[in-house]
């Protein structure tokens, strides 16, 4: 709270005037959009530049029947800082024909298993990340189950392992 | 001291073995599978497998109302199911903004307490038996069935509790709750100390946590642990500090941290969250506003009527709805609500997210009309299109719904930022270098709760 420098909306604003957008308070949240391209750039500055040192959640959403939305994905970072007391929710659109991510887990090991399961559950992919398979479903399980095209009552018969 | 080795004796090979423990194993806290690889007895490396309760929790809350997804978050964590309830209710109220009563926030917060403290006592009274102190599990399963009896009490069942609404709860407080819930925190404060009499000068407890499943400052960062995981590294991170919900702010209460990251840490960090959490219990239930259920009566000569909740829904069916608005119903906290005059107390006015008192339902068109604009499909609550993000302090750390909303009754997407999942994703860091038997306290410390873990 003591932080007397810039929030972090208007320090992205500045650093990154082309690569975030929509940058804004909202909902007692800081939040903001970043280019999928940028992700790595932004993530990398926020935690060795701005001491945003936890990634609390990672996540993914999936825009399928939203009309405004251009790309179908929205892979979600929050991300808290504690030395400034500050969190920031980033996001990023992930077109559905091009569902690749760059991952975060080289700057937050925690970001591994979170990008597992959006893997799982969405079928987004992370480039660079050590271990990307699914973390909750098996693997031979078919499709993404949060993906809003699967149905819900879909049932899939459970194939072990092929020994 | 044997005899030396021949001097053409060739070690032809060594191997690392591999031990699978789990998904079915007693000390496994629920269903989860670790495949450790041993050199001796020496945990060189793991892998972790999960998935074992997935339940598609996030999945079935996108296919009802909001107020069908709430039941569902009882079902997250099982050792305090009030805590994601309130947490699922709050994200919620964020996306409507609406605020809630005085009375109502303090409810929440005593009942947050309660479940911290459960479960704590859950996790140090397991994690005691797993290293033989069984007396230990029995004392603190007494004290937290103690606490089960006050949730009993309030909510109507001690698992599945759904007492949260949103906009407010379910029923204010029932009678004699505060001289219950004094009676049961002096009563635990004794137990606590018997337990801290048989387990901290115990050599045998002593010598297994101290030491073991240590994690340091910056892996656990680094990981996003948070919770009395990351406080026993010293980090004094907690979200009813740095981002104070409720009336978190108003109370007075320190948050322990520890040293080394060890075991033994973890145990005194618990240990001292519980006595803070009944401290924060003892505030909240001097400062809370009374219940006035007397007011609404007076200069109401008419209303002093009341009839049992039941009666008046039977009554209402066969169309005997005169003299309702003028009365006032009796209902049982546990079952069907607030009798009227506490519902102003702890359920928001917002006609858009509460339903309306039960006299009101049966006794005039206005308020069947908002019942049923509020229960039927196609209508209920309806939050404006966007996200919201709640972060509140989970017994096992930092504890989020993220719910999206697209302007329809249902929740677009329910994202839960489960506490246990950070740090079961680097258990590795926590368990390897330590030995086979150094598994069970440190995975016990961890608190893994398969419900939330896999949802």
């Amino acid at each position: 709270m003591t932080n007397a420098a810039a929030s972090i909306l208007e320090q992205l604003a500045a650093k990154f005037p082309s690569e975030t957008s929509e940058l804004k308070a909202e909902r007692g949240q800081q939040w903001g959009y970043v280019a999928k391209g940028a992700v790595k750039k932004v993530l990398t500055y926020l935690k060795n530049d701005c001491d945003f040192n936890i990634l609390m959640d990672l996540t993914c959403v999936d825009y399928l029947h939203w009309e405004e939305k251009a790309e179908r994905f929205e892979v979600v970072y929050n991300i808290y800082s504690m030395s400034r007391n500050e969190r920031i929710i980033l996001r990023a659109k992930v077109a559905e024909d091009d569902a690749v991510v760059e991952s975060a887990a080289s700057i937050w090991p925690g970001a591994n298993w979170f990008e597992r399961e959006v893997w799982d559950m969405f079928g987004v992919r992370f480039t660079g990340h050590p271990n990307l398979k699914r973390l909750i479903m098996y693997e031979e399980f078919q499709g993404h189950a949060l993906r809003k095209d699967y149905p819900y009552s879909k049932r899939q018969p459970l194939i072990g392992p092929k020994n | 001291m044997g005899k030396p080795l021949p001097s053409d004796y060739k070690v032809t090979e060594s191997r690392s073995m591999l031990l699978n423990i789990g998904p079915s194993h007693p000390a496994m806290h629920g269903v989860i599978r670790i495949v450790a690889e041993l050199d001796g007895e020496t945990v060189t490396s793991i892998d972790t497998e999960i998935g074992y309760l997935h339940r598609a929790f996030e999945k079935s809350c996108e296919q009802g109302h909001y107020n069908v997804a709430l039941p569902y978050s009882d079902r997250l964590n099982y050792v305090s199911p009030l805590i994601s309830n309130i947490g699922y209710c709050m994200s919620v109220e964020k996306l409507l903004d609406i605020e809630t009563t005085d009375r109502c926030k303090y409810i929440r917060v005593i009942m947050s307490e309660i479940s911290r403290v459960t479960d704590h006592l859950t996790c140090v009274g397991a994690s005691s038996m797993e290293l033989g102190a069984f007396t230990v599990f029995l004392y603190m399963i007494k004290a937290r069935e103690w606490f089960w009896e006050i949730v009993e009490m309030v909510t109507g069942a001690r698992l599945t509790i759904s007492y949260a609404r949103v906009g407010g709860l379910k029923a204010d407080l029932p009678d004699g709750f505060k001289e219950k819930t004094l009676t049961a925190i002096a009563e635990t404060r004794k137990v606590l100390k018997e337990v801290e009499g048989l387990l901290n000068t115990n050599r045998i407890f002593y010598d297994r946590m101290k030491d073991t499943g240590v994690i340091s400052k910056e892996d656990a960062l680094a990981y996003g642990v948070t919770g009395p995981f990351l406080r026993s590294t010293g980090v004094d991170l907690d979200a009813r500090r740095y981002a104070p919900y409720l009336v978190y702010d108003r109370l007075d209460f320190d948050i322990p941290v520890g040293e080394h990251g060890d075991n033994l840490d973890r145990y005194y960090v618990r240990m001292e969250e519980m006595q803070q959490s009944m401290r924060i219990i003892e505030q909240a239930l001097r400062d809370m506003p009374a219940g006035d259920v007397a007011v609404d009566l007076a200069g109401h000569p008419a209303r002093e009527v009341a009839i049992e909740a039941d009666k008046m829904v039977d009554e209402a069916k066969i169309g005997h709805t005169r003299g309702f608005q003028q009365s006032v119903v009796t209902a049982d906290p546990t079952l069907e609500g607030s009798s009227g005059a506490a519902h102003k107390n702890v359920y928001s006015t917002n006609k858009l997210v509460a339903l309306p008192k039960k006299e009101d339902t049966y006794g005039n068109i206005e308020g069947l009309m908002n019942h049923f604009k509020l229960v039927m499909h196609g209508h209920g609550i309806r939050p404006p299109k966007g996200e919201a993000y709640v972060p509140l302090e989970g017994a096992n750390g930092e504890l989020g719904f993220f719910v999206v909303s697209d302007g329809s009754d249902k929740p677009y997407r329910v994202r839960v930022r489960p506490p246990c999942f950070t740090i079961m994703s680097a258990l590795h860091k926590i368990l390897v270098g330590d030995q086979v038997a150094d598994i069970i306290p440190s995975f016990g410390s961890v608190n893994m709760i398969a419900g939330e873990l896999d949802r």
